[in-house]
């Protein structure tokens, strides 16, 4: 029984072995003959394992926020605004438009009697943020309102502007899952530039394609009559700004869009994927009924009832954005709906019935373009476009000789390990000496096996993985040590000395790991790095240390049917 | 068999007024460099380029010189904790990261000192090739945020404390709340000797450094649970010792693997700090400070609190039994024989303790 008993264990530790093995050495492939050489070897292990920005380097990215894009859309939502509220308050205005030019940003509004210019003004004030006198400096000439925005107002809101793209782009890293970036503001204030470093990633077009995907989600009405009529398209602009006056003007109260309508979905349509409806344009009504702010949630589903390939974004409300939207939707049944995705209209529905808290934006999406669209919508709207200025790939931030060094030291300490324990704990010390080796072994295997990327703070948590498996050893050893000097017989003493170690180690095993799972789910960068590697190594640990150590002395002690003495 | 420590008997607790005024006179030292640099105008921590920004310059060689070379040129002038970081899509280029000094310090003059040893500057208005005798050139200088602002280290002690919390929710589940709580601060203590040290020789502090700090939490609380292992079997094996004579029987019983473990990692650490190399040299000593600390704090910082306030509450219960004549809660403890031998807190001392639980 327990010759089977120990049969099993060895089957179990042999195939653990190999498997963690081949995760770590193996190619990603079939492997031919040429992988098993050594030269094949090292290159695998050089593709498995994949290094951080500090120990193999990467990307450096450095980006601009195109602030005078938001300051430009600031001061235009704040004109159409403004002439809303003019006209709301019951005033006649001939106009008003946003001025910007020369670095300076204006809201104009022309009345008709200049007598009322002042009762304009608070009226306008009274629903427009343009009151804040600590942006916007008003002065009035005969029939023209302006509001100025002050420098020190542009600067501010400018300066938020690169501070907000910074957090989401660092929201958005993190949900790709790119290990330990670094993130800074880069060049002088006034520049409002962005550095990004961020170890070799497996599609970087990709990657800068989402970081600087804007993602300006809005709801909006359809101009037009209600269904049973179609939606009301146009096939120009100018036959969409006709359609809205004789003179050519849009009142501030709409805007025409672009539209691109999806390829209705047939059994025969697959044919031409590509094939698209041509441009058409449609008017809605602006401001919006909500906007991406007011999001919960996104994520990306097959289409219902498309194509197997189809994508489409599911899309979830905040409450107040819920409570908005239902109302709305609730007094225009039988009206037209559009998605805006960066100002274009991605799609029109009629609303069927009150609609709170949910939607769906189609329109042709892969599921990795879709995937990704509905990861920068959770991560929010970037205040202004990004572009990049410049694309450098570096070396290691810690250096290739401070590297080199820091290997050479580790294997010194490493072998000043390995020759204590074979000379303390002689033929018991061959036996923590193979249990480390395996603990090294599929601690990297398991570090691959979840895609981790290797930084220094993730050799931190190595190295307190190392110390704390030579102590699960020692542990033991001391413990079968005492057992003996108290009288026991080996198989005894070992028996005992396992029980009694063993609650120890869970106990120092089971306190870390609880602490690191800690940081691993709330912790970011360097904190997350070494809690990956140390909960990993831990488990491995138990497994190692333990299971490995504890069959190698039954099978020491199988071979006889008495043993006498035990080399420890 | 070989051994290096035998029969071991020595009254750890005994020196407890050395140990805890030994650790509150260093805890102190680290405290005081930090308020009086911070006072003085200086700055308590050395920080990194990581956690407050810098210069980052870029610079075209004609031969460009090895990293090390770099940085040791940049430490004979003063630039200590530059990161060097070579364009490999560029191989004459490397890119040079110093932290911000002080106000209006000028970080791309100081980089040009140093790498003027390598020989001429081409001249401003020049392309590198033009200039025969120029040796590099300084094509960008830009300053950079922090890593790690202000938002993200708030978040970091956050993680970290609830950490703790989690460490000390397990002990105590797994002992008694006591042996939680000393631990826990047992690692404090550590944390805080280690950040002392940094702060009195002013060693910058990167975020390395942080991984450096919960490296030796897992340590210090791994180290710490040993010997409070030991003292939970040996209070079920040895019902009639005190909680005294046991804790130090346990110390004294675990000593030799004590040694043993955090002598090979103390030994590791070490050759880390010596052949590890200048940019690792912060995080080592981080490792090294830290493993010393971590041993010495089970043994001299959280086995003495714990038994303080075992006694503590031992003399409570009895003396709430005694007033109300009934069994407590906790009622396992109070069976336990009344200190007799080598208190630390006297009952007798103990008046007001009667509502503890």
């Amino acid at each position: 029984m327990k010759k089977k008993n120990l049969l099993t264990r060895i089957i179990i530790i042999v195939v653990v072995t190999i498997f963690g093995l081949y995760l770590v050495i193996g190619p990603r492939r079939r492997p031919t003959l040429k992988d098993f050489t050594w030269s094949g070897i090292k290159q695998s292990l050089a593709s498995n394992i994949k290094l951080g920005l500090d120990l193999q380097g990467g990307s450096h990215l450095v980006m601009r926020v195109k602030t005078e894009e938001f300051l430009r859309r600031l001061t235009e939502e704040n004109s159409i605004a403004a002439q809303n509220a003019a006209k709301d308050a019951g005033y006649e205005i001939k106009g008003g438009r946003a001025e910007i030019g020369g670095g300076d940003y204006h809201v104009v509004v022309d009345v008709t009697d200049p007598s009322k210019a002042n009762e304009i003004k608070d009226a306008v004030e009274k629903k427009v943020e343009l009151g804040d006198t600590s942006v916007w400096a008003y002065s009035a000439s005969g029939e023209q309102l302006r509001w100025t925005m002050t420098q020190a107002a542009q600067r501010m809101l400018a300066d938020n502007a690169t501070t907000q793209a910074l957090n989401i782009i660092d929201s958005r890293i993190n949900a790709l899952g790119i290990v330990e970036p670094t993130l800074q503001t880069h060049g002088a204030q006034s520049a409002h530039q962005i550095l990004l470093q961020m170890p070799g990633v497996q599609d970087p077009e990709r990657v800068k394609e989402i970081l600087k995907g804007e993602s300006r989600l809005e709801l909006v009405h359809v101009i037009g009559p209600p269904s049973p009529a179609p939606a009301t398209t146009y096939p120009t602009e100018a036959a969409a700004i006709e359609s809205l006056n004789s003179a050519g003007t849009i009142p501030p109260n709409r805007k025409v869009l672009p539209y691109t309508e999806r390829m209705e979905l047939s059994a025969n349509s697959s044919d031409d994927q590509n094939q698209q409806r041509p441009k058409q344009w449609v008017v809605v009504e602006t401001p919006a009924i909500i906007d991406g702010s007011e999001l919960r949630n996104a994520t990306a589903v097959p289409s219902q009832g498309g194509r197997a390939d189809d994508y489409e974004i599911n899309f979830s409300l905040k409450r107040t954005g819920a409570d908005k939207f239902g109302a709305w939707t609730g007094s225009h049944i039988n009206e037209y709906m559009g998605v805006v995705l960066n100002g274009e209209v991605k799609s029109i529905a009629y609303i069927k019935s009150q609609i709170f808290d949910s939607g769906q934006i189609t329109g042709r999406f892969t599921q990795q373009s879709a995937e990704d669209l509905a990861l920068t919508l959770r991560s929010g709207a970037l205040p202004a476009p990004i572009e990049y200025l410049e694309e450098r790939t570096v070396g290691p931030s810690l250096g290739q000789d401070s590297i080199r060094a820091g290997v050479r030291a580790s294997l010194v300490g490493l072998a000043l390990v390995v020759v204590f324990m074979l000379f303390y704990y002689r033929g018991s010390g061959v036996n923590a000496v193979i249990a480390l080796i395996l603990n090294m072994i599929l601690m990297l295997a398991g570090l691959i096996a979840f895609g981790a990327t290797l930084t220094l703070p993730g050799i931190a948590g190595i190295i307190l993985t190392i110390g704390m498996a030579v102590d699960s050893n020692v542990l033991i050893f001391e413990r079968i040590r005492e057992e003996l000097r108290s009288g026991k017989t080996v198989a005894s003493a070992v028996d005992m000395g396992f029980q009694r170690a063993f609650i120890t180690i869970i106990d120092t095993h089971v306190t870390t790991i609880v602490s690191s799972l800690f940081l691993f789910v709330f912790g970011t960068g360097p904190i997350r790095g070494f809690a990956v590697t140390l909960v990993i190594g831990l488990l491995v640990n138990l497994f190692s240390a333990v299971y490995v150590s504890r069959t190698i002395f039954i099978w020491l002690l199988s071979r006889k049917e008495r043993v006498e003495s035990l080399s420890i | 068999m070989f051994q290096i420590l035998k029969d071991i008997n020595v009254d750890w607790l005994g020196n407890r007024v050395w140990f805890i005024g030994i650790s509150v006179l260093l805890m102190l030292a680290g405290l005081g460099s930090a308020i009086f640099r911070q006072a003085t105008g200086g700055q308590a921590f050395n920080l990194g380029v990581d956690f407050k920004g810098g210069t980052v310059v870029t610079a075209r060689f004609k031969q460009r010189p090895s990293d090390a070379a770099i940085r040791e040129t940049l430490a004979n002038k003063g630039v200590h904790d530059a990161v060097v970081q070579p364009v490999t899509d560029r191989p004459d280029t490397v890119l040079i990261k110093v932290p911000l000094e002080g106000e209006g310090e000028d970080g791309r003059a100081k980089v040009r000192d140093a790498l003027n040893s390598f020989g001429p500057e081409a001249a401003p208005a020049t392309e590198l090739e033009a200039d025969p005798n120029a040796a590099y050139k300084i094509v960008g200088t830009d300053a950079v945020g922090a890593i790690a602002g202000a938002q993200l280290r708030n978040k970091a002690i956050a993680v970290t404390l609830a950490a703790l919390v989690g460490i000390l929710i397990y002990i105590a589940a797994r002992f008694e709340w006591t042996y939680g709580a000393a631990a826990v601060i047992a690692v404090f203590h550590d944390v805080l000797v280690t950040l002392g040290f940094f702060s009195v020789f002013q060693i910058e502090v990167s975020l390395n450094v942080i991984a450096a700090l919960l490296t030796l939490v897992g340590f210090s609380v791994n180290d710490t649970i040993v010997v409070f292992d030991r003292i939970r079997e040996n209070r079920k094996l040895h019902r009639r010792d005190s909680l005294y004579k046991i804790t130090n029987d346990s110390i004294n019983q675990t000593l030799s693997r004590t040694v043993i473990t955090n002598g090979l990692v103390f030994l590791s650490v070490l050759a880390l700090v010596l052949f590890g190399g200048d940019v690792l040299r912060a995080f080592s000593l981080a490792l090294f400070i830290g493993v010393i600390f971590g041993t010495y704090s089970s043994i001299a910082i959280a086995s003495p609190i714990m038994v303080w306030w075992e006694q503590r509450i031992e003399a409570a219960n009895r003396e709430a039994a005694l007033s109300f004549n009934q069994p407590v809660r906790g009622g396992v403890r109070s069976s336990a024989k009344p200190t007799t031998r080598e208190p630390i807190t006297p009952a007798r001392k103990r008046s007001t303790g009667a509502g503890r639980a």
